[in-house]
């Protein structure tokens, strides 16, 4: 199958609490959202084509991958090489896209946590990666060592960040305990992203030769890419300050999570306080399981005579 | 040489896959939070929710060993939740002791392992029944029916149509990388060449299939036009649900709500 | 052959009007590229209601170029006219609805989920009620000869199947001139010859350009060479075609 990838952030359902999966979900609803509202106002009438293709272009990109350092494969998430040719608002755009559909058609990545997911790899990256591509760029002064050095260090910077944003959310969630989980996926990300680095540098060299006029030196920024600077800017400070205070701290954000009340919430729904008595008789944990496996053979059983007979009745085949 | 198993879609003509897209999106993604709501622990629960995706699996004329099988090449992701075995503080179940380090595997973390892992399993298994049994098209119309923004539907849909295209470019670009540096020989004695000569080439052939798609939008673009693209995103409106479809809808919702109340009584 | 089907696309109630009008009139039409490059060069053609014209010509001779003018998709200096009607902004939408626009890549005209999605784009664009678009969708494919192929996917098309698709595309928004370009280009000899029979049976004005002479030979009975973005001759098919030395000087083989 086609999911042989180093890259390990794409989380699956499960894995985080429902209250974290819900909490990111409402947040890259809303920064989605605005991102729709002014990604028309960059590339017009032609936006649409042009991002369904790229779009397209990093999924079918992520066949190509190669060996970094023995077994690690350097694979593509294309963040930064897609804010770079096209802009951070369509970047998004894309990658949100890219990022659904693997979750969608190749379960990579769960549906409750793409919420969560859409903001690692969708938002913080790109966000991250335009701010240091954007900040370089003006520090070479649009010089040719500014866009290599640039891109490269914007690719791995938006892999190793969109890391560290997953592993603060499954320590979070109490899945990962945070000592473990920032510091595991940072060092694996930091390490990946160098990969992404030279792929995205080598994509560029290549387009400066081919296509000069894709790549926009100008430092002048379009509609707004300025709030995305800043907020590039933000996220990346936020984590570089939070992750290594957590991860020095085991409990760390369990203990604040508890302070706060809500880790209770988490694991011990309100609802188990509903009293026992209400269902006497299944009370009794290992009956009720037995229970259940019975009524759950019986529903397979019943399905399988289902099905085979309507198989007999119905037409056959399809198209 | 066409990439078909880019497209998971199993067609068979059973009653799932008549089923309306929209319901089963919808019944799919209640079927995820229910999983993801149901306490650690609750093993009757997740035994109950595990039969209903194989029972969905046999109904659609398919092998529930399809879905294991699929399920198992998503999960290597457990490996974070491992350290849960020994964290989460409770009786000590599993003492070891590995060189000078000593640790012990407890009760409740083996059993929040445990679920942690059951659940993203059966999940996974329920979103691959769901793209087994209805066709992408149908899908993307059952997005826009749970009001998914319509730019994104329609770039979802683009990337979809030409994604079979491009993977074909992509891999026609890494054969040839194949034939040159066999042929070329320069690198045979490196195994490959050093790490900046790959990711040269690789990115190079990233960068030509960007360029490419960049280019192929132009042209896609100039179509739309010919066609009378005015910048809106139009769409034929999407019919209605028969009576039928929503029964089995709120059939659907009213069963695995009471999944979670059973759930809620351990 | 089968018997052409007889459906509201095949049949123009207008053509006793349209019998002695003008479908396309170009005048004195120049474009520049930005980088400054001649493209065309005072081109001048009129071309009658009902009329099969073929373009040839080297590459690089402007025939694209030209084809891109006709839906206003290019503009250049002089004027271009569409069933009497200019191209002006105000009138774009109403001409590209008159002329179908048939590209040399079916891939890149195909860009929906389905068939039936990629024929109704037009018609939806146009404006039409839904009852509408799927008689449309129909008699396109029916035109073409695709019945059956509404829920496919054309990825898993074959080129020769690409194309009629491509040109069902156009055919359900009823356009006046079909402009063809290379519609013969990568197509295997069976797929071929059941294009050029398809495009024999299509009642439409038509304009393409083409390098495939033998088909030009068989279809279209009006000729224009078109060279380094001038005129160069314009008259029947089978003068042109015995001109030999005409045809070498421009590049071209003959039959």
């Amino acid at each position: 199958m086609l999911a042989v990838r180093g890259l390990a952030m794409h989380i699956p359902d499960g894995f985080l609490s429902v209250l974290v999966s819900i909490f990111f979900w409402i947040l890259s609803v809303l920064l989605i959202s605005l991102v729709l509202r002014r990604v028309g106002s960059d590339l017009g009438e032609r936006q649409v084509p042009l991002m369904g293709v790229l779009a397209a272009a990093i999924f079918a990109a992520q066949i190509l991958n190669f060996t970094v350092v023995g077994g690690t494969s350097g694979h593509l998430l294309g963040a930064a090489l897609a804010a770079i040719l096209v802009g951070p608002w369509a970047a998004v755009v894309v990658l949100s896209c890219v990022v659904a559909v693997q979750a969608l058609l190749f379960q990579d990545g769960g549906l409750l946590v793409l919420g969560a997911n859409l903001f690692n790899m969708a938002i913080v990256s790109v966000a991250v990666a335009h701010m240091v591509y954007r900040s370089i760029l003006k520090l070479s002064g649009g010089r040719r060592w500014g866009i290599f050095a640039g891109s490269f260090l914007a690719a791995w910077a938006s892999i190793f960040l969109s890391a560290l944003s997953a592993g603060l959310q499954l320590a979070l969630s109490g899945t990962s305990p945070a000592n473990i989980a920032i510091p595991t996926m940072g060092g694996i990300h930091a390490l990946i992203g160098t990969g992404e680095g030279l792929i995205t540098l080598g994509a560029l060299a290549f387009l400066g030769s081919v296509r000069p006029d894709l790549l926009q030196t100008d430092p002048a920024t379009s509609s707004g890419a300025r709030a995305i600077w800043l907020g590039g800017l933000l996220i990346s400070l936020v984590l570089a300050v939070v992750s290594p205070l957590a991860s020095r701290y085991p409990d760390g954000l369990e203990w604040v999570a508890q302070q706060q009340g809500f880790l209770h919430l988490q694991r011990e729904p309100l609802y188990r306080l509903v009293p026992e008595y209400l269902l006497p008789g299944i009370a009794d944990r290992n009956l009720a399981t037995v229970l259940a496996a019975v009524i759950g053979v019986a529903v397979l059983l019943g399905a399988s005579w289902a099905a085979a007979s309507s198989r007999r009745r119905g037409p056959q085949g399809m198209d | 040489m066409h990439i078909h198993f880019l497209d998971p879609y199993q067609a068979r003509s059973s009653p799932i896959h008549r089923l309306d897209a929209r319901v089963k999106l919808v019944l799919a993604l209640a079927f995820i939070l229910t999983s993801a709501l149901v306490p650690p622990g609750a093993w009757s629960v997740l035994i109950l929710l595990l039969a209903g995706v194989w029972s969905a699996a046999v109904l659609a004329y398919l092998d529930p060993g399809y879905l294991i099988k699929r399920a198992f090449l998503a999960l290597p992701f457990v490996l974070a939740a491992l350290p849960l075995l020994l964290t989460v503080p409770g009786e000590a179940v599993l003492p070891f002791q590995i060189a000078s380090f000593q640790g012990a595997v407890t009760g409740p973390g083996l059993e929040r392992f445990i679920s942690i892992s059951l659940k993203s399993w059966i999940s996974i298994q329920a979103a691959i029944l769901l793209t087994a049994t209805t066709s992408f098209p149908n899908l993307l119309q059952a997005m826009r029916a749970i009001r998914i923004p319509r730019l994104l539907v329609a770039v979802v849909g683009l990337m979809w149509r030409y994604l079979f295209v491009l993977a074909d470019e992509a891999l026609r670009l890494a054969r040839a990388r194949e034939a040159r540096s066999s042929a070329g020989g320069l690198s045979r004695s490196r195994s490959g060449g050093t790490i900046g000569w790959r990711a040269r080439v690789t990115g190079g052939m990233a960068g030509n299939l960007f360029v490419r798609s960049i280019e192929r939008s132009d042209r896609i673009y100039l179509a739309m036009i010919a066609r009378g693209y005015d910048g809106e995103i139009r769409g034929l409106p999407l019919r209605r649900m028969t009576g039928r479809q929503r029964a089995i809808l709120a059939a659907g919702l009213g069963t695995l709500f009471l999944m979670m109340v059973l759930a809620a009584l351990f | 052959m089968l018997p052409l089907q007889r459906n509201e696309l095949t049949r123009m109630p207008e053509e006793i009007d349209h019998r002695d009008s003008t479908a396309l009139e170009i005048e004195s039409l120049s474009f520049h590229y930005p980088d400054g490059h001649a493209a065309l060069q005072d081109i001048s053609l009129r071309v009658r209601a009902g009329e099969k014209t073929a373009l040839v010509g080297p590459n690089g001779a402007g025939k694209s170029t030209l084809l891109l003018h006709v839906n206003g998709i290019l503009r250049g200096r002089g004027s271009v006219r569409i069933c009497g009607e200019p191209l002006t902004n105000a009138t774009l939408k109403r001409i590209r609805a008159l002329v179908g626009l048939v590209f040399q890549s079916p891939d890149d005209q195909l860009f929906s989920p389905t068939v039936f999605d990629d024929v109704a784009y037009g018609p939806i664009y146009q404006g039409l009620p839904e009852t509408e678009i799927d008689a449309r969708v129909h008699q396109a494919l029916a035109a073409v000869r695709m019945e059956g192929y509404a829920k496919r996917t054309s990825h898993h098309l074959s080129a020769g199947e690409k194309k009629r698709i491509a040109i069902a595309t156009v055919l359900s928004m009823r356009p006046e001139i079909l402009v063809l370009d290379e519609p013969t280009a990568g197509l295997d000899p069976r797929a071929r010859r059941g294009l050029i029979r398809l495009l024999g049976e299509l009642p439409q004005t038509i304009l393409t350009a083409t390098h495939d002479l033998a088909m030009v030979r068989d279809l279209f009975p009006r000729m224009v060479i078109l060279d380094e973005g001038r005129l160069v001759a314009d008259g029947p098919t089978a003068d042109l075609l015995a001109d030999g030395k005409l045809l070498e000087a421009h590049g071209l083989e003959q039959l």
